[in-house]
């Protein structure tokens, strides 16, 4: 079968790779959670990839395993091609450098007894070469201004408790900025901002991935914001890519079932009034899937209205559907007849050549 | 659907209704909060009427005085927080003619007043069981408190309870830290209804929760009122909610009204330039991709308020004439109000269209 050429690949050269990656968690005697199984993808120079899911799909922990702060089960993480061993000190500390985290909760994650300028004191001096006072408040002032949170001087002499969270986020973005990363994790950078202030921490975010050649991964459980910020989404559920490809196309005509479900759930302004339900949200009520290790076939399929026998016996793999696309689905004749269609032609075209 | 398709369901759904007394009256209220380094004004002269089975949705940015708005309501502030102004009356079924005045009410009045006839449920509301009770204990005694039963049709009240909110029965023998986040949200729903008040407030009650749960929350909520018929004051900082599940919606910002109206004029005749921003900052998943502004700048210092309209610095329609705007309700449609003189509904449709092209170029 052809392999899948991913659209974030056609934007730039790749950085960071994660190759069948897996985290189990024993959860207690006897018992592991495997909390990201066989994860593979890669983040491309320039290019936005997002990751999207409920709560314990496992997308954090994958953010936790590419930046090392957590050792991996299974699999391997390549920077510039190369295996990434945090055994290795020196290799990993530059590793480190490279692939910059800002997390979800701007409260907690800048000290609050430190102003502004502490925060980015010691990144500007460790990694940008800032000797004297004047230079490290230069370039922190610089690095304000990257954000857009001018003046930089005002800025700087705060406290987080006297700035709002979009101010907060920019800091903490300014601060992963400082130490001259390729790769920016950003793990649910917006959800806990107001909506209003959601898209200009985000197209601050896609500007400086243009302006830096970063390479991003986008974490989020808001698939609508995935489509509009994202080259490329992946679909995470229950430790597992579901499904992968363009956002645009992903969103618009989605293969996997649970996809679909992610899709129906997003709020919708023009079901205006519509109160009572709609077919795709009822069609797989329940809990979020199990993680748990030895759950045969797959994960979905206590959820999924298309679900067969073979779903709860066998794990179905990711397959490339498109070129650009991939799902792990047996059903996907049933789910989505119009991709499938398209699939069973280039099988047909595959086993010819 | 189409946007006419669903105009036509929203007049049939308010066709034939009388325009019924309002069962929570809000009038002119004001709050402050008194600190040391000068008074908060977080909510400024706000009316509001809630009418039976009606939802109305509050939006606005954090610090917005949405939050502070509905706990006056129901005089659930502590201080630092001063109601300065202001007239609040409830007028439930099971209350005379005059109604309630709820600002003069003695503690005792409240505590009747409070679940039995309004109930909130909070937004972190699933982390407000006790954590060492049952589901069943912590239900019961509301029911316990409010409206006494005997102990048989006390456990049938109970079950039938949480069949309403879609848990199964046996869950009432549960803990609090056996249930997921969702659930336990649904237990508290259950909870604000448990003695079937008239008037709901929710704040916020999803803003925790994954989207597809909180798809499935919404759902039930919305059925729940159609079902058992209560008034709902819905608060939350995602518009695109209320499009959905509101019949009005007012839209605060820094404690003073924007623009009330029908959930359809809100979007459709849109007539304060914060509501377009608050329109234009949200992604959706259909449909062709639209251009998304947001809202420049960040929520105002309430300490440092402009003179005049408060959103001046950040609207995209400013002029001089901002500073001296009196923040009165202008009417600009059937029971649809702005608070902006100078931007009218077709000046920002064509603004907001125009750089719709522009984006799509």
């Amino acid at each position: 079968m052809s392999d899948l050429e991913p659209l974030a690949a056609t934007l730039g050269p790749l950085v960071l790779e994660s190759r069948e990656l897996s985290k189990t968690y024993r959860i207690a005697h006897g018992v592991q959670l495997e909390a990201a199984s066989d994860v593979s993808f890669g983040l491309y120079q320039r290019a936005i990839v997002a990751l999207v899911g409920e709560s314990g799909s496992g997308k954090s922990t994958v953010a936790k395993l590419l930046a090392g702060q957590e050792p991996a089960s299974g699999g391997s993480i390549h920077l510039d091609g190369e295996q990434i061993e945090p055994a290795r000190r020196r290799r990993f500390r530059s590793h480190k450098s490279d692939v910059q985290m800002v997390f979800q909760d701007p409260f907690s994650s800048l000290n609050p007894v430190h102003r502004v300028s502490y925060h980015l004191e010691r990144p500007v001096r460790l990694h940008r070469g800032a000797r004297t006072r004047a230079e490290v408040t230069a370039q922190s002032a610089a690095l304000l201004e990257e954000v857009r949170l001018s003046p930089p001087e005002h800025f700087l002499a705060k406290f987080p408790h006297e700035l709002s969270g979009g101010q907060r986020q920019r800091v903490a973005i300014a601060r992963a900025l400082a130490v001259k990363p390729r790769v920016l994790l950003a793990d649910e950078p917006v959800s806990m901002l107001d909506v209003s202030i959601r898209l200009g921490v985000l197209d601050l975010i896609a500007d400086l991935r243009s302006r830096f050649d970063l390479a991003v991964l986008y974490i989020t459980h808001d698939i609508a914001s995935a489509r509009y910020f994202a080259d490329e989404t992946l679909v995470m559920y229950a430790g597992r890519i579901v499904e992968r490809g363009p956002s645009e196309a992903l969103t618009q005509e989605p293969a996997h079932p649970y996809t679909q479900l992610l899709l129906g759930a997003a709020p919708d302004p023009d079901r205006l009034g519509a109160r009572s339900g709609n077919g795709h949200a009822r069609a797989a009520v329940g809990r979020a899937g199990s993680s748990l290790a030895g759950v045969t076939g797959c994960r979905f399929a206590a959820r999924c209205p298309f679900a067969d026998e073979r779903c709860r016996t066998q794990s179905p793999p990711l397959v490339p559907i498109s070129r650009r696309r991939a799902a792990a689905c047996w059903r996907l004749d049933v789910a989505a007849p119009a991709l499938a269609g398209a699939l069973g032609e280039e099988r047909g075209e595959a086993i010819k050549t | 659907m189409s946007a006419a398709a669903t105009a036509n369901q929203c007049a049939e759904r308010f066709a034939g209704e009388p325009p019924a007394a309002p069962v929570l009256e809000i009038e002119d209220l004001s709050i402050t909060y008194r600190s040391r380094d000068g008074d908060v004004n977080a909510v400024r002269h706000v009316d509001l009427a809630l009418r039976p089975g009606e939802v109305v949705g509050l939006a606005g940015e954090s610090g917005s005085g949405k939050s502070t708005l509905a706990l006056g309501a129901v005089r659930l502030l502590r201080p630092p927080a001063v109601i300065t102004s202001g007239r609040v009356t409830y007028r439930g079924r099971r209350i005379g003619e005059g109604g309630f005045d709820v600002l003069a009410a003695s503690a005792d009045e409240l505590r009747r007043l409070r679940w039995r006839e309004i109930s909130i449920v909070f937004q972190s509301a699933m982390n407000a069981l006790n954590p060492v009770l049952r589901i069943r204990d912590q239900l019961g005694d509301v029911i316990d408190t409010h409206m006494p039963l005997r102990r048989e049709a006390k456990r049938a009240r109970l079950e039938s309870l949480l069949d309403l909110v879609g848990i199964p029965r046996e869950r009432l023998r549960s803990y609090p830290h056996e249930l997921s986040g969702g659930m336990r949200q649904r237990v508290m729903i259950a909870m604000a209804l448990a003695v079937e008040p008239e008037v709901v407030i929710m704040d916020e009650p999803t803003t925790a929760l994954d989207v597809v749960v909180q798809r499935e929350i919404l759902e039930q909520i919305a059925e729940l009122r159609e079902e058992l018929g209560f008034a709902m004051l819905f608060i939350t900082h995602d518009l695109s909610l209320l499009l959905e599940l509101a019949d009005r919606i007012m839209i605060l910002y820094a404690g003073q009204l924007a623009e009330l109206g029908s959930a359809l004029a809100i979007r459709n005749a849109t007539a304060h330039p914060y509501t377009a921003g608050l329109l234009d900052s949200f992604p959706s998943v259909r449909g062709p991709r639209r251009a998304l502004s947001g809202i420049p700048g960040s929520p105002p210092d309430m300490r440092e308020l402009p003179r005049g309209c408060p959103f001046t610095p950040r609207c995209g329609f400013a002029r001089a004439g901002c500073a001296e705007v009196t923040m009165k309700p202008l009417t600009v449609g059937e029971g649809h109000v702005s608070t902006c003189p100078f931007v009218g509904a077709d000046e920002l449709a064509l603004a907001r269209a125009a750089r719709r092209e522009g984006a799509a170029r």
